[in-house]
């Protein structure tokens, strides 16, 4: 294989020096992270570089780590080199209270569905997003479901009826 | 020599309902003879989102046959419909589709819920499901099991007959009806 890890790595720490951090590669996929202002530029690089050439978007999702202050929401970018059957990934941290990240819809088309998922579920706001509403969940839900900050049974909730499970 | 009939012997016809009978006539209430005409030829809606729906299938085919009760013209336009039977998973995104669905039908109009998911929302208890469809449309009949059995289904389509049968031609225009509909938010 021409594309290497190594030589993916070597490329984005000439562009981005010492940026990129948590350099990986569990089962072999490069992965690393970066700060959340660099996503577009990192992207539009493994995208333009005639080496890279990742320009299929295969997902892109979020991470919710509660433990980690400051910095829980975590954006993952799965990209694929076509040409070379190479795939690579990296994260990009952003804090609970101020969720926006860029949108990569200008990139990849592919991501706006994703996007909107991501939204629907954890709450990132991605700027720049066509049209960034609840895609999955119903229109009138007010929370973002998949954010580990549930109880795993919530004894609030009016939508069941209690009496028919024993709790009443 | 006639044929030894070794087989069905123990057929039951249905009871006539009480009145009086006599040479050439029979006078009974309206009522129980609409009644009659409308339990023997109900015509199903099947609303079949999941396992439950694949249950319902074995129902209305040949070993089962829901066809012996006067069942088999399934319709897939609500508007002809007078059984709407919900099998399967109603998520709350799909609550708003299932409650315009039993809102096209005509009166009078039953409802059976099919299966744990569709009376109680069963083991999703979560986010994204409704907790049992007599949250948005109320519901005749529940039919428990995870999926119920064809046999259970013919119970509740039974039962469902029974209530048909027994329905007070003045029921739908009551004030008790209108509230039962006031309290799901129809008219």
């Amino acid at each position: 294989m021409s594309l290497t890890n190594e030589l993916i790595q070597q490329k984005l720490i000439e562009k981005f020096g010492d940026q990129l951090t948590d350099w990986v590669q569990p089962y072999g996929m490069l992965t690393f992270t970066a700060p959340k202002e660099l996503n577009l530029k990192i992207l539009q690089f493994l995208y333009d570089d005639p080496e890279c050439k990742f320009q299929f978007l295969t997902d892109l999702q979020a991470v919710h780590y509660p433990e980690k202050k400051g910095a829980e929401l975590a954006v993952v970018y799965h990209l694929h080199n076509l040409t070379d059957n190479v795939r690579i990934r990296f994260k990009v941290f952003t804090d609970i209270t101020e969720p926006d990240v860029y949108s990569a819809t200008a990139l990849y088309s592919s991501a706006n569905f994703m996007e909107r998922e991501t939204y629907d579920f954890f709450g990132v706001n991605f700027l720049g997003h066509p049209n960034l509403i609840r895609i999955l969940n119903v229109d009138e839900m007010d929370y973002f479901p998949m954010r580990k900050e549930f109880p795993l049974e919530d004894q609030s909730r009016v939508d069941k009826d209690d009496e028919m499970f024993g709790r009443g | 020599m006639s044929r030894p009939v070794q087989y069905n012997t123990k057929l039951k016809t249905v009871e006539p309902p009480a009145g009086v009978m006599g040479d050439g006539f029979m006078a009974t209430s309206l009522e129980k003879v609409v009644g009659l005409a409308r339990k023997n030829s109900i015509w199903p809606l099947p609303f079949a989102t999941s396992c439950c729906g694949i249950e319902f299938m074995a129902t209305a085919a040949s070993h089962y046959d829901i066809a012996r009760f006067g069942a088999e013209r399934m319709s897939f336009s609500p508007r002809q419909c007078d059984l709407l039977m919900v099998m399967g998973t109603i998520s709350k995104k799909m609550g708003p589709v299932l409650r315009q669905v039993y809102l096209q039908m005509a009166e009078p109009r039953w409802v059976l819920s099919v299966g744990a998911c569709a009376c109680s929302g069963g083991i999703f208890d979560t986010y994204s499901v409704l907790q049992g469809i007599d949250q948005v449309i109320p519901v005749d009949v529940y039919v428990p099991g995870c999926p119920p059995r064809p046999e259970a289904i013919l119970d509740g389509f039974l039962k469902i007959q029974e209530l048909i049968g027994q329905e007070s031609l003045r029921r739908r225009t009551s004030e008790k009806y209108k509230d039962l509909l006031e309290s799901y938010g129809i008219q």
